[in-house]
Parts: C-alpha cells; structure tokens; sequence
C-alpha cells in the first residue's frame, strides 16, 4: 500500500494552529506518510512536527466554509487546526483518520526511521538475558537459565531463555507451563542479595472449578523455599474475582496443595477498568468549567488516584515480605502480564538500588515489560482520547510510571533520572520512530526483525547529549530500601502528565533551572577551592627550605 | 503551678498514627508551660514538646484492656494519643491540663522572655512600622495623605491610630462616613499601587439597611475615586456571598446601592462566613485523622469538608482585586461585614499578588502587622487564646497563610521564604509566647500596655531567617504582578500544614533541605576562596622573593629584614588551617 492513497490533501496553506498556552500560528500544514506538520512562514521555530501514530481521535467543525479540526494526542495534548476550506479539511481529516489508525505494524514509522545520529551503543545488545544472569550467578548457583522456550513454543508470550530453580527440569517446566494461564510458568523475577529471597511471577494456576492440581508446578515453586520456610503468594485479584476465574478455568493456589505458602489478595483493577479510569481522569483535567466540588469530586470517581495507590500498596507488600518477613514471593492476577509486572517491578525500584538508576531502570524495564511479554501495542494501541469501543487498551504501563513519579516525588535524592525521563518513557510507549514498544512479546519482535530493521529506543536516550535533560541532579547513589508512604495525602496527581497542557510550565521550568543552576555552582565553587587548595599545598611543600634556613 | 496535680507519669505510650514498630513505653512531664514526653530506648531519646497553649482540646476516651488513653488535639493540627496504665495518672493529667491550657488571666507571652533587655524590647516592637510602609509606597503624595484622626481611637476604635486618607478629605466627610459604617470602620487606605494610582482600600459594611443613605460616605467614596486620575470608576467588592449580605440588609446594614454612590461598580464575592469555615476545617481535620484511609475516603472527605473551596473563592476575590488594579487601573474598595476577616483575607492576598515586597521575609511581616493586627483583625478571639466563646474562633487567618502557601507552589521562585516561614509565624500565632497576636485591636494591646510586657515575635524569626529562606528566590524576577490559575486543580491539599505532625506522609527526603544545605555551601565556600585566594597573593609574593632570593643568593643574608617580614606573613599555620579546614 501507498501512503499518497490515504493523502488525499498533502498541503493546506492559510492554516490556523491553536495551542494552549502558546502564540497562535498561521502556516502551511503538510501531511506525509507519518507526520502532520504545520510550519509557518516567518519563522522556523514555530513549526509542528506530530506524529500521526501520536493521533487518538479528531474532531471536525464546521462554520461556513471555515473548517476546524481538534486533534487529541495520546500525549494528552489537544491541538486545533483553522483550516479554510470545506474539501480541504474535510480532506486533511480523513487522511489523519487513516493514517493514524493503520492496522500493520510493519507500515509504522520506526520502519521508516533512519537515525540522524550514529548508533554508538546499539540499544537491542543493551540488556541480554545472558548478561542479567550472569549478575545472578555471582550471588547464588540455586538457578540456572533455561531453553524450553527457545522457539516460544511452551510459552509465546515468554522470552527464549528463563531463570528457572536449578533442580526443575526442562519437562517439569513443561508442564508446569500446561498448568498456568498461557504457558506463564513461574519464573524468577528478583532476587535479593541481602537475604537470599526471591520474588517470582507467573500466572493464574489452571485449577478450574475441579481443583486440579499440578505437582510440578508445586515442585516448582517449592524449590525456592529455603527448609522450613513458609512463602506468600500475591495475587492481585480480589479472593472473589479469583473465585470467578475458575469458572473459567482459572483460578488461584488452593491452601492444601500448597501447605508453605500464604495467599494474599490485593484488589488491583484488570486493565479494561483502568482504561476506563484514564478516560474519566483525563476528561476531567481538560473541563476547565468546574467548580472546587465537581472537580475533587470527578478526581474521585476516575479512581485513577486509588489505582495508584493500590497498586503501590502491593508492590509495598511484596517488597515487604521479601525484605523484612525475609520470605520469598510468587506475584499473579490472571494473565500474568499487567498487575503483575507492575508489582514485580515496583517492589524492586524499592528494594534495589540499582534500578533506580537510568541504566538499571532501562534494565527494568527490558527484564519486567518487555521479555515479560507485557503486549505494549495492545495496550497503548489509544490513549484517553479514543471514542471507540476499548478492546485491549490499558495504560498499565502509564500507571506504572506515575507510581514511580510518586515514589521519586517521596525520595527526590534516590534516583538518577528525572520526571521527564519518565515523561518520555510515556510519550514513547504511545508513538514514537524507535520500534522499542512494538510488538507484544518478544516472539512478536523476533518476527518483526526489530533488532535488524529498526533503532531500538535506548541507542537514542543513552547518548549523552540526550541523556543530560533525564539527569536528576539532586542524585546521591542511596543503598537504602526505600519506603514510600501510600497515605492518600501522600500520593499526588501527575501533573508532569495529566496537567502538562492545562497549564503555563514558566514558573516550574525556572524552578528547575536554578535548582540546576545552584547545584553546578557549587560543584564548580568545589572544585576551585579544592584546586587553590591544591596549588597552595604545592607551594607550601616547595617552600619547606625557607622555613627551616 | 498549682494546676499541676502530678507533673511526671511514667509508664506512659504515645501511639502513633502509623505504627512503624512497636511504641515504648516513655515518661510524661507537665511543667508551667509545656506538656513533655520522653521516649527513651537504648542510646536514642526522642523528646515531644508541646506548649499547653497550643491545646485545643483534651478528651478523656474509653477505657482500653491496654490502658487509659487521652487524646490531645492541639491548633498546630498535631494529634496526640497517650496510653496510661493506670487511670488516675489519666484522670491526674486530664484535670491539669485542663487548667493549664485554658489560662484565665495570664497568657504565656507575660511569663516569657527571651533573654532580652527593654531596649532590645522596645526595639523589637519599633523594628515593623507599618508607618513606614506607607512611605515606602509614595505616602503623602498628590493623592493620599496619612492622617492622625484617629490617634485616640475615637473615630474607630478596632482601627489603628494612623490612617491613609485621600488627599483634602474634610473632618465632616470622614466622622460622617464612619457613623454610616458598621462599628465605625470607615474606608480609608490599605494598598497604594505607584505604578498606576490606582488605591486598594477597606472598610466594614454601610449601615444602608432597605433605604437609608448618608452623604458623607457618598462623599468619601467620591474622594477616593478623585484619588485615581487614572479611572473614572471604582469597584466596590462586597467579599460576601450576595445572600449573606441581603440578609443583613433586614438587620439596618447591608451593602452599597449603586443608584446613590457615583461611579462605583458593586460586585458580590461570595467568601463564606467565620461559622462556615470553621466547620470546614473541623471537617478537613477530620479528614486528615481518618486512620488509614481509602483513595476515596480521602478524596470525598476533601470534596465535602469545603476546605479548598474556600480556599479558591479567597483566591478569587484577591485575583479580582490585583487585576483591576493592575490591569483596569481601578481603585477598588473591599468590606465583608465588619471588615475585619474576609476583608484582611482579600487585601493582604492582593497585596501579595501586586507587590514582591511582600513576598520578602520582612515584607511578609509588615503586611500581616498592617493589614491583620493594626486592623483588628480579632485575634484573640478568632484564635481562642482565652476561654473564649467558642463560636468566636475561625481560621481566617490559616487561610491566608494557605493562599500564600498556594500561590508559592505555583511560583516558586517569587517568594523570598519557604513554607517553613508560614508553619513558624502559624505556631506562633497560636503559641502566645510573643505578643504579637495577642488582643483585638491597637486600642486594647496599648490598654494592656502590651508593648511593655511582651516581646515581639518579628526579630526572633529574623534571626532565624537561613531556616526559612527559599534557596530558589530569585530577585531579578521580583517586578511581575502574579497572575496564578485558580481553576480548581491547581489547588492543592496542604499536607505540610494540616499533617505536619504526620512525618511518615512527607517526602522522605527533602528537595528545601538539600537546597539549603548547597546555599549554606556556597557561602562557606565563597568566603573559602577568597581567603584562599588572598593567601595565595601572599604566597605569590613569597615565591617572588623566593625567586629573587635565589638570584642574589650571593648578596643576601637569610636574616635580611625584608625577606623576614614576608616570611612571616606566610606562616605555616595559616596556610594549613585554609587546606585543610573545611571538608568538602
């Protein structure tokens, strides 16, 4: 298929762009295969550059012959384009209304994107299994990594190569796999070098209405107990949305065939609902006509806030067991591929230091999201603005970052990156020219030939020229666990997010630069000092004769 | 002292909101002025002071299998919740404290001082002069005059001795215009605004009941819009909610009818009354105690207790007033009922709003001694600091504090304090051990000869002012008139403020700390160089000679006097104590 099929207009001139808190702009709006661009005549740096895969949905209007179109993002911007002419704009609609709604993945830009930079450090060769393990294998020889699944054929929402127990064969694995909810057989997910514990994650055991049961998969599990000691098990479904699974076949860990371990249910929302919440959440930060009430009132009924702090709470919980009940944890819901990551990787921002740096957090987010076969595209396929019935939408992902804000809004000295890393991760998961959040699985990527066809995401962000605006300057390396607090009053709206257009960043972005600025100072002043210092100590040694004549 | 019946419980447990281990079991002390409890494991000892004036209120709760417990609600927003074993150490300190926190004569400013003599007295009292700020905005000029009218509170006896009048103004018009004022608050000046002439001025409500009208207070209005060259018109604000102020109307007050007074525009604001937001800070403080709340819980109780609502029409109001004075030119003149509440909310906000000055330390000094105590704002009575009738007590003045709070949050750069500042001055007010907030009006703290007896709060804060400096102050940006948003979701709950005591809630790890601790840094440092830098001046001239040593080697004596001298300066000693001294 051609692109120039879908345009039926490439190029408007006299066109109007309305951003809020910025000048108007008139100019020329072209449409290519995957960008809208608006630029305006004078003046080079008023230009537009969107996207269409950043498109969630349009709006037209019509008065006279003068055609508006608002273009909702899934960055949660909203623009408005004034463009003169009725066929133009009706036109310039339809064209964005296909191009932004392409059904292949192979058609989108990352396929297209050739990097004006040279790739110094090639992101897809970053963070390799093998890599991570041998990390593991220098504090424990109780795992080992496993091929069972090279050709994704146990497990296709599973990377090739798993930590699994040493003592747990490749067939136990299989079926195990036959006993959880598509394959997902519990793996490691963390271990923690200060006490030995492990968390692992997996999905729903199979046990139906019958109570089957699967001696493998307890074997399995069992392995990572030291003797004599008990283990928790979180599931993050409520006791009775786990009953309701096995009705259709699924289900949770019966008591009596797992006589070591402890259940606990936690009641994180299943990712329709949160969809849901996004909408309602995001609806109410763009009606500017509300009183104090409706607005405190809106915010409430989103539930965005309370999953926030549900999900936190959980991930407390398992960070909790592992490091002061000093027990292991095996985290499921259903699938094993929303709620559950969002646990397993919360719990280790808190209790491993190195994720909170911006390497161990892109490690993060390789190990837990990505290899874990969380299906990026099906869940940020639309943002808050799409209008049609959800499928498979969810910002499981956005929740996971806006816990993180929370968390590095409660320890602003402990992590290495700043909000706007976490503000790009967003942006990027949604649209973006890097192919890094394509696909659903790695199975999926493998076929797609990413690594060979596309730039991964990472060779971008860790150049250091872009590195620079992620760096938390206030970072002071904190060996620590750290323990946010999940009271309401803790735990704050993402403004960097859900506000980022309802308002004028001026005043904050000045904050910023002199909080900069003050910490550069100092550092210099240091090291002026600490060079006169150095000079005079020289001269002082070279003066030694005198004192003594 | 004989309200104490026993001044030490031991055995007793403070329990905390979120328990993060097991509480220990400490010791109670009550002495003249605060409640202590110490907590003593191993090497720590953790100490909770608590000034009795800072109670609000003490409740005996049910008796518990493992104790006694007393409840303890202080008006910093603090929550203390002791254990005791046995009930008549409960019963003992309930009685005391009782006693102790409701004084009947004696408030703890007339017991306190801090170590100073009375000339450092009377200077701490001079060191504000509201008088002065009055000059500082262009007073007297072509337009307004400073006038002395009032010197024995005969015209208005809750006003202060020194008024701002336009210009020319005649006795009749002013003694005229006060009669037709509730309590006798005419209007007169509270904010000059050089830049545009323009005047913001205060008063209470006019006695105008359904009909009446009086020329003189027709005449005053008229004479503070002459003030303004700039604007043919000035606004009237009536900051209460219209219903409110058409039911005093009934009562023989009321508000201004524009068919009787030239030029004005009358415009209603609709801030609630001292009854409503007292209410609404019981019910936010409820919130804010609710043991382990839901997402939602918090959220509807936050919706319901009002609290930020209030907030914002407060807001409101004082943005009307900075805009149409710096955008329409306007003078604007501002009441509620008796002028004395929602009125100093609305005037100081604005001020705030237009002038950097007093969003400094100093500034922010002088505006809540002009336009809250010399004003009369009650504060003894709004505060409750004597067994006073309870419907009397309203946070009006919290409320400011939390609308500068807002705005910093928006403009972080504008303040020259950090939140710190306002969480001391609201202790403070509520402590009592200064006398700045105690009394009513000017007339009633010269009656208690209150200047004699006390001491005044301003110079203690001064000299802790590196606590409550805003690292992010910038100076250069201080020329700008604040425009902030008040849509509703840029107001935000003040969890520093109404869960101070509540630490486990705060950032575990604070930007303001850290920031101050750099500033402090820096100075450190900048003094460093420079002294590095002069040594090394010295140490060059010493290299010098030592250069020109070599080179007359032959000729020179070491014990010559000039290269002696020299050495001397650079001594060994000094050098060190410069590498060596400050760990970086």
């Amino acid at each position: 298929m051609e692109f120039a099929e879908l345009i039926k207009t490439p190029r408007v001139d006299g066109v109007v762009l309305h951003r809020p808190f910025m000048p108007t702009v008139e100019g020329t709006l072209c449409l290519t295969g995957h960008h809208l661009i608006l630029s305006s005549r004078q003046d080079n740096t008023e230009e537009l550059w969107l996207l269409h895969a950043n498109i969630d949905s349009i709006e037209k209007r019509f008065v006279g012959s003068l055609g508006t179109i608002i273009v909702k993002c899934k960055d949660l911007r909203v623009i408005q384009l004034d463009i003169p002419g009725m066929e133009e704009c009706l036109n310039i609609a339809s064209s964005i209304e296909a191009l932004s709604t392409l059904d292949s993945v192979s058609l989108m830009y990352p396929f297209f994107y050739r990097p004006l930079f040279e790739v110094i450090e090639d992101g897809w060769q970053l963070f390799v299994p093998e890599e991570a393990f041998k990390d593991l294998e220098s504090m424990t020889d109780e795992w080992r990594l496993s091929e069972v699944n090279k050709d994704f054929s146990v497990c296709p929402s599973y990377p090739s190569l798993l930590t699994v127990p040493k003592d747990i064969d490749d067939e136990s694995l299989c079926k195990a796999a036959s006993f959880r909810h598509g394959g997902r057989f519990p793996v490691l997910s963390y271990y923690h070098k200060k006490n030995g514990m492990v968390m692992m994650r997996a999905a729903q055991p199979l046990t139906g209405t019958n109570g089957r049961r699967c001696k493998e998969d307890e074997k399995l599990i069992n392995a990572t107990l030291c003797a004599g000691k008990r283990g928790y098990i979180i599931d993050t479904r409520t006791i009775a949305v786990a009953q309701q699974a096995k009705a259709r076949g699924g289900g949770f860990e019966q008591e009596a065939n797992y006589p070591q371990w402890r259940r606990i249910h936690k009641a994180i929302e299943r990712s329709n609902v949160l969809q849901e919440s996004l909408i309602k959440l995001v609806e109410s930060c763009n009606d500017q006509s509300h009183s104090m009430d409706r607005w405190l009132s809106k915010l409430e009924a989103s539930n965005w806030q309370s999953n926030v702090k549900e999900i936190l709470t959980t991930a407390c919980l398992a960070a909790q067991c592992i490091d002061r009940e000093g027990a292991s944890v095996l985290v499921h819901g259903t699938e094993g591929t929303d709620s559950t990551l969002q646990v397993t990787s919360l719990a280790q921002i808190i209790l491993d230091p190195s994720c909170r740096t911006i390497r161990g957090f892109e490690a993060l987010i390789e190990r837990e999201w990505l290899q874990a076969g969380h299906p990026f595209q099906q869940r940020c396929a639309q943002s808050a603005y799409s209008n049609g019935k959800p499928r498979s939408e969810a910002p499981v992902f956005l929740l996971f970052l806006d816990c993180v804000w929370q968390i590095l809004r409660q320890f602003p000295c402990s992590f290495q990156f700043n909000e706007n890393f976490l503000i790009m991760l967003f942006e990027h998961t949604y649209a973006s020219q890097f192919s890094t959040f394509l696909g659903n699985s790695v199975a999926e990527r493998v076929k797609l030939l990413l690594s060979q066809k596309t730039v991964s995401l990472w060779s971008w962000v860790n150049r250091p020229q872009e590195l620079e605006r992620f760096l938390n300057p206030l970072y002071e390396p904190n060996n620590l666990v750290i323990w946010p607090s999940v009271a309401p009053q803790s735990l704050q709206l993402w403004e960097g997010v859900f506000l980022r257009w309802n308002r004028s960043t001026k005043c904050l972005d000045e904050a910023y630069q002199e909080m900069v600025h003050i910490i550069e100072y100092n550092k210099e002043l240091q090291n002026k000092v600490n060079s006169l210092r150095r000079q005079l100590a020289q001269l002082e040694t070279e003066d030694s004769p005198l004192q003594t004549p | 002292m004989e309200h104490i019946i026993t001044p030490k419980v031991e055995y007793v447990k403070l329990l905390n909101r979120y328990p993060e281990k097991k509480s220990v079991l400490g010791t109670l002390y009550l002495t003249a002025t605060h409640l202590i409890y110490v907590e003593q494991t191993n090497n720590t000892r953790k100490e909770t002071w608590v000034l009795h004036h800072h109670i609000m209120s003490v409740e005996k709760l049910p008796l518990t299998a493992h104790g006694c417990p007393l409840l303890i609600r202080c008006k910093t927003f603090q929550l203390l919740h002791l254990l005791f074993q046995r009930e008549r150490d409960c019963q003992d300190v309930y009685q005391s404290l009782l006693r102790l926190f409701q004084p009947e004569e004696e408030l703890y400013a007339f017991l306190y001082n801090p170590q100073q003599n009375e000339e450092d007295r009377r200077q701490g009292w001079e060191f504000i002069n509201v008088a002065n700020d009055f000059s500082r905005m262009g007073l007297s000029n072509d337009y307004w005059e400073i006038s002395h009218l009032n010197k024995d509170y005969e015209i208005c006896s809750t006003y202060p001795s020194v008024l701002g009048l336009p210009k020319n103004v005649s006795v009749a018009t002013v003694t005229g215009s006060a009669k037709f004022r509730s309590r006798g608050r005419l209007p007169v000046l509270s904010y000059f605004h050089k830049d545009t002439k323009a005047a913001i001025c205060r008063c209470s409500q006019p006695l105008s009941g359904l009909t009446s009208r009086c020329v003189e207070d027709e005449q005053m209005l008229q004479a503070i819009s002459q003030a303004n060259p700039n604007c043919p018109y000035i606004y009237v604000v009536d900051t209460r909610p219209k219903l409110n102020a058409m039911a005093n109307r009934a009562a023989g007050k009321g508000y201004e009818n524009e068919d009787n007074y030239s030029n004005i525009r009358f415009q209603f604001q609709g801030i609630e009354n001292i009854h409503v937001m007292r209410n609404s800070l019981q019910k936010l403080l409820e919130v804010c105690s609710m043991k382990s709340p839901s997402m939602s819980d918090y959220l509807t109780g936050l919706e319901n207790s009002g609290w930020l609502r209030h907030i914002k029409s407060v807001m409101d109001a004082g943005m009307f007033l900075a805009k149409a004075v710096c955008e329409e030119r306007a003078s604007v003149l501002v009441h509620c009922s008796d002028g004395w509440d929602r009125t100093a909310q609305v005037c100081s906000l604005s001020c705030i709003l237009l002038d950097p000055y007093y969003r400094t330390i100093k500034g922010l000094m002088v505006l809540i001694e002009k336009e809250w105590i010399s004003f009369g704002h009650k504060f003894s009575h709004r505060c409750g600091h004597l067994d006073t009738d309870p419907k009397e007590v309203s946070p009006v003045f919290t409320q400011f504090l939390e609308c500068v709070w807002q705005l910093s949050e928006q403009f972080p750069c504008v303040f020259e304090f950090n939140e710190r500042y306002l969480i001391e001055i609201h202790n403070q007010v509520y402590a009592c051990q200064y006398g700045n907030f105690i009394g009513n009006c000017q007339k009633e703290r010269l009656e208690i000869r209150l200047h004699e007896k006390t001491f005044s709060l301003w110079p203690h804060l001064l000299k802790n002012q590196h606590l409550y400096r805003n690292p992010l102050y910038r100076r250069s940006l201080e020329c700008t008139v604040l425009r902030p948003s008040t849509l509703p979701l840029h107001f935000k709950f003040w969890c520093g403020m109404y869960n101070y005591y509540d630490r486990g809630m705060h950032p575990k790890q604070s930007v303001l700390d850290q920031l101050l601790s750099l500033t402090q840094k820096q100075v450190e440092g900048e003094r460093t160089m420079t002294e590095l830098q002069r040594v090394r001046g010295v140490v060059g001239v010493v290299d010098f000679v030592r250069v020109e040593r070599y080179l007359t080697d032959m000729t020179l004596s070491p014990s010559h006097p000039f290269t002696s001298t020299i050495h001397c300066a650079f001594t060994k000693g000094q050098t060190q104590s410069l590498t060596h001294g400050l760990d970086w």
